[in-house]
């Protein structure tokens, strides 16, 4: 029954019990790039060749919170029945970069809090016969067991 | 007069709704308008900047070409521009700058388009590498969601109430009910606003804006040709603001999943939202105070309160106040959204940029009608495309 363990993304995170995003960081302008395989960003005027590959902090402050009461459009791949789902966006203290995730499962968004401090997890994006696919999730730091 | 003002000779609309025809035929109803109110052939026209449609397959990519032929070839150059919600600004931009160049005397921008039901979706395949496709496989972020979490933000930071949004949508209903052109011609309450489903929480269904069919043009000319053509007094648009954000970007937008890191380089003293109508006031010589009414983007009802704050008519915290105070309902002191806005437009993205620029001439001709903003001398849009595009267009008497 057991299923395989899979990343949603492959290369975009670790899989380990405190997963960390994996993105780089230029060390001249200090600055943080997550994803690292998608051109989204660059500080201008900064050598881009000369970024580093690093794996990001996994804390930071919740800047804030929605759930989705309605199923989204393809490609998001929905469960059968259709969930309510929470997006969470946490500013990582370190990085002092946004992240957008689900909310891990479990969390009653009632709980949360704008600037509450956040952890990175791995939860269920979806599944099919073989694999579960995961994907980063925020929980509150709190909940950590 | 700012060296950079061109005249507004004409406007038009085809009015939005859902009525799932071909876009061309919109634009095209929208620009006979836009001639005829301005007194010009189609001959006369000597440039045509289209705003594209991504939604209705090759005619939508090159608009310009799309419309001009519609209209009838006569060897004109035309350009076809795509900036997301920021298009028709972009397009305005286009034909504003080739008219102060002195490269033409008069000009058509138009947008139209038609939409499909729903939410605003990615394109089709497997796509890892694009953005917008991402966040809806990996998060499920609709557009929705985004406002969603600026609506709760506001609420945490500031006090912000569902009875705020809902204010916002009611009072927004009151204006559009008697726009020609508005697809929601229909006054809410608060409660019936704040009865409708949740979709992306605090947001409800009546407060976040649908997708529409629609389109509008604009004539532009430059002063010597209004001059001559006995339209000395025609408004005129005293800025184009067309600005991107700079490195580092720290606010969470569309369709993004993360923003740019601070840890390095110091952020702006100006965030992208606020230079958005900073670069425009710049360009025109003017400040918020000066303004007679604004059109901003209310793709949600909380979205408008962000942009009281993002155009200065008020600091950042302040928003609520205004609204409760009715400073921007029609006859307070910053009318906002006299049109009816996108609450009672629903967005037809590439005519709507120019749909507020239409509304600012008719305001500043007092030819609003029942919406009139008494008074009406000087108006600023403001509205901001995915991917990074400001847009905010002032018009200001002639």
């Amino acid at each position: 029954m057991s299923k395989k363990r899979v990343p949603a993304l492959e290369g975009w995170f670790t899989l380990d019990d405190e997963p960390r995003l994996l993105g780089r960081r230029d060390p001249k302008s200090g600055s943080y790039f997550f994803p690292k395989d998608v051109s989204v960003s660059s500080a201008p005027g900064f050598d881009q060749s000369e970024l580093e590959d690093v794996a990001l902090s996994r804390t930071g402050k919740l800047w804030s919170y929605t759930t989705n009461h309605y199923e989204p459009p393809e490609p998001y791949v929905k469960p059968d029945p259709f969930e309510p789902y929470t997006v969470a966006a946490v500013e990582l203290t370190e990085e002092r970069m946004v992240v957008l995730g689900q909310l891990a499962p479990g969390i009653d968004p009632a709980d949360l809090e704008v600037g509450m401090e956040m952890e990175l997890v791995l939860g269920t994006l979806y599944e099919d016969d073989e694999n579960e696919y995961v994907v980063w999730k925020w929980q509150p730091a709190s909940a950590a067991a | 007069m700012s060296k950079n003002d061109v005249a507004i000779l004409g406007v038009g609309m085809h009015p939005w709704g859902k009525w799932g025809r071909n876009f061309v035929e919109y634009g095209v109803h929208a620009i006979q308008a836009a001639l005829a109110d301005a007194k010009l052939d189609w001959k006369q026209v000597e440039f045509v900047a289209g705003g594209d449609t991504v939604r209705n397959g090759y005619p939508g990519y090159v608009a310009g070409a799309t419309f001009a032929k519609a209209m009838g070839w006569t060897g004109i150059p035309v350009s076809s521009n795509y900036a997301a919600c920021a298009t028709g600004s972009q397009a305005l931009e286009a034909a504003r700058t080739r008219i102060l160049a002195g490269m033409c005397d008069v000009a058509v921008v138009v947008g139209a388009d038609t939409t499909p039901k729903g939410f605003l979706a990615p394109s089709k395949g497997e796509r890892t590498l694009d953005p917008d496709w991402l966040r809806f496989r990996l998060l499920g972020a609709t557009n929705p969601t985004y406002f969603g979490l600026y609506a709760r933000r506001r609420m945490d930071l500031y006090g912000a109430t569902e009875q705020d949004f809902a204010h916002v949508k009611a009072k927004n209903s009151r204006h559009g009910v008697s726009n020609p052109y508005a697809r929601y011609k229909k006054i809410f309450t608060e409660e019936e606003v704040l009865a409708s489903p949740m979709v992306a929480d605090p947001l409800r269904l009546f407060e976040i804006c649908a997708t529409s069919d629609g389109g509008a043009a604009i004539v532009i000319s430059s002063l010597d040709f209004a001059k001559k053509h006995g339209a000395g007094k025609a408004p005129r648009v005293a800025a184009v603001s067309t600005v991107t954000p700079t490195f580092p970007d720290t606010y969470i937008d569309m369709p993004n999943f993360t923003t740019d890191s601070a840890a390095g380089l110091p952020i702006p003293d100006r965030g992208f939202k606020d230079s958005i109508a900073h670069a425009a006031y710049e360009e025109a010589g003017i400040g918020p105070e000066d303004l007679s009414l604004a059109e901003v983007y209310d793709l949600s009802s909380a979205l408008e309160l962000d942009w009281y704050e993002n155009i200065g008519l008020c600091k950042p915290g302040e928003a609520e106040r205004l609204l409760r105070d009715g400073d921007t309902a029609i006859g307070g002191r910053i009318p906002v959204n006299a049109s009816g806005g996108l609450g009672c437009f629903g967005e037809a993205v590439p005519a709507q940029a120019l749909q507020q620029i239409c509304e600012l001439t008719w305001q500043i001709r007092g030819e609003a009608g029942e919406r009139q903003v008494q008074g009406a001398k000087i108006g600023i849009t403001a509205n901001q495309g995915l991917f990074g595009h400001g847009s905010s267009v002032i018009v200001k008497a002639g």
